[in-house]
């Protein structure tokens, strides 16, 4: 551990780095119910509450339990949070939908693990639909995904900003290799995000809060208002990355941990005056398919990477409808990891094959 | 001259939205009264389920909140967390908290969060047309009973059921509709119990003659059935 000009350099694990932005951007209650391979996160925030009496913990009795607790001390006015994975995530939803309902602040991260069912502990990207469109409603909700442990940082930190400006559920979604990984990460000296501020007791005006209405026309009314809202706030908060793209000939469109590998392949092809490129959406919810249509624009193919059977691919290929004559291929694993030499072989082969 | 009703009533939501001789009204009419009483209307948070609970929403000029089917316990036990010198009131059925909610129930009571559960028990799913409940008693008729016709097992006894698991000082009692000095005394005496720190339970017996199919004599007695049933009391 050594001093830097920014903040410092530690060498952690991915959920400690959670617990460590959590911290940064002011988080101030954990509701959370044990599951691999988050589980660090809820026993290091348990840690950090036993020395500091401001931190409110509680291990709930299941993830509805965590996830209804959590909104409650959202709508107290505390920056809360929780973390969960697989069939745990599929059981916090219940309580997300309510946050899109009454517009109540909701941070989760997701160690994504195999499915379906109880699937592996390990790591996948198959929970990328349920997080992005996961309610019975329209889904406003944000969905950030990290490649790195750097990112993961960042956009924990920024989940908080997020979900606190517009009153929005967020997710971070991670994966078990995220999650368990160990590297060397800059920690900010202080992270500035929108402050956190009572919605019910807020000392001005009586709020009557619902999720539940008796009329067609009266919810349609609600839900175009929400869309409204939402179409504007996802223009402010689009994020991706698109490397080497102006002048790229074949796109690999990769997100998360697969996203890392990509770039590796990328910059290492580029070495040898190969036209690749990676187009990488930051944000999965907002999807970025302006800026995913201008990263082909001198492509004649793609390359979709993605640790789950067409979940992020199908994405991906509605986004860039229309476009003529760009091929499209995939690399699909469900439930297991990319390399990125297998990435590289994949993109040799659409090259040499153009 | 007006009938006499609570300060904290929101006038604008009235009449509210529950059927002719339901027992939430009234219910809710005399919480009302007690909220005005010890002048608590604006340092509390009034949370629902699903179920007929959640036609309250609003009912009162108080801060309010909804949840899902079972779920209100939870999400009250995080409300007290972030705002321990609010009263928190979680309100909710038979279906929500003896059913989907129980282990919700059990939670928030083995650990002593100092919230108030109010727990109108009808006997039955009221708001999808009146099935059965842990709380329908052996010979009941609903719509979902075994073989069509009537339940066949004991019901549930729930602040028997959660006493054992509550802390000593937790207070937990059985009142009825039909009763509302009993009512607004207990429904005082659990806030003064979260008051002082403590998890506080009011089950209150109540009357649903649309899915009982009732009339108003039949609705007395289907009460005065129940109470034999459904001890009345506070639960020691």
């Amino acid at each position: 551990m050594f001093s830097h000009a920014e903040g410092k350099i530690e060498l952690l694990t991915g959920n400690e780095i959670v617990v460590r932005a959590a911290l940064a951007a002011g988080a101030n209650a954990f509701f959370g119910y044990p599951i691999t391979p988050t589980t660090e996160i809820l026993q290091g925030w348990a840690q950090e509450a036993k020395d500091n009496k401001g931190l409110i913990y509680l291990q709930t009795e299941d993830e509805p339990a965590a996830g209804f607790g959590l909104l409650g001390a959202a709508l107290g006015g505390k920056k809360a949070w929780t973390t969960t994975a697989g069939a745990g995530h599929l059981l916090m939803q219940d309580a997300v939908v309510v946050a899109e309902a009454m517009r109540i602040p909701f941070v989760a991260y997701i160690g994504q693990r195999g499915g379906p069912s109880t699937g592996t502990v390990i790591y996948s990207q198959q929970e990328l639909s349920i997080a992005r469109d996961g309610g019975n409603g329209e889904g406003f909700r944000m969905v950030l995904g990290p490649s790195n442990l750097q990112e993961l940082y960042e956009l924990m930190i920024k989940s908080f900003d997020i979900a606190w400006r517009y009153r929005l559920p967020v997710f971070v979604l991670g994966d078990g290799y995220l999650s368990k990984m160990t590297g060397e990460v800059e920690l900010k000296k202080s992270a500035t995000t929108c402050p956190a501020k009572p919605i019910v007791q807020n000392g001005k005006k009586v709020v009557n809060l619902r999720n539940c209405y008796s009329l067609e026309d009266e919810i349609a009314t609600v839900i175009k208002e929400e869309l409204k809202d939402f179409g504007k706030i996802a223009k402010e908060i689009e994020m991706s990355e698109a490397l080497n793209c102006s002048d790229a000939e074949v796109v690999v469109f990769a997100w998360g941990t697969v996203g890392s590998a990509a770039r590796e392949a990328v910059r290492k092809l580029r070495k040898e005056g190969k036209k690749v490129g990676l187009f990488r959406p930051i944000t999965l919810k907002p999807f970025g398919a302006t800026r995913a249509k201008q990263a082909v624009r001198k492509a004649h193919s793609i390359l979709i990477a993605e640790s789950a059977f067409g979940k992020f691919g199908r994405l991906v290929t509605e986004s860039l409808f229309g476009l003529e004559g760009l091929k499209v291929e995939r690399l699909y694993k469900p439930a297991e990891g990319i390399l990125s030499e297998e990435i590289e072989d994949r993109l040799r082969g659409m090259l040499d094959g153009a | 001259m007006e009938p006499r009703m609570p300060k904290c009533y929101k006038k604008e939501s009235k009449p509210s939205s529950f059927c002719p001789g339901c027992g939430h009204s009234l219910t809710l009419k005399n919480l009302g009264f007690v909220m005005d009483e010890m002048k608590i209307a604006d340092s509390t948070v009034f949370a629902t389920d699903i179920g007929c609970s959640l036609l309250a929403w609003d009912f009162f000029d108080v801060d309010t909140v909804q949840a899902h089917h079972g779920r209100v316990t939870a999400m009250a036990a995080g409300l007290k967390r972030a705002l321990p010198k609010s009263v928190v009131l979680a309100y909710m059925g038979d279906g929500g908290g003896y059913a989907i909610g129980l282990h919700h129930l059990i939670g928030a009571a083995r650990r002593n969060d100092p919230i108030t559960v109010i727990l109108v028990n009808n006997t039955l799913y009221a708001m999808t047309g009146g099935q059965m409940a842990p709380t329908t008693f052996k010979g009941e008729n609903t719509s979902s009973s075994p073989e069509g016709a009537f339940a066949d097992e004991e019901p549930l006894l729930g602040p028997e059921f959660l006493r054992p698991v509550c802390h000593k000082e937790a207070f937990l009692a059985r009142t009825s509709v039909d009763n509302p000095f009993e009512l607004k005394k207990y429904l005082k005496e659990a806030i003064e119990t979260q008051k002082k720190g403590n998890f506080s339970f009011v089950e209150v017996l109540s009357y649903c003659p649309v899915n009982w199919k009732t009339d108003a004599r039949g609705t007395m007695d289907f009460m005065d059935h129940l109470k034999e049933i459904y001890k009345i009391g506070v639960i020691e």
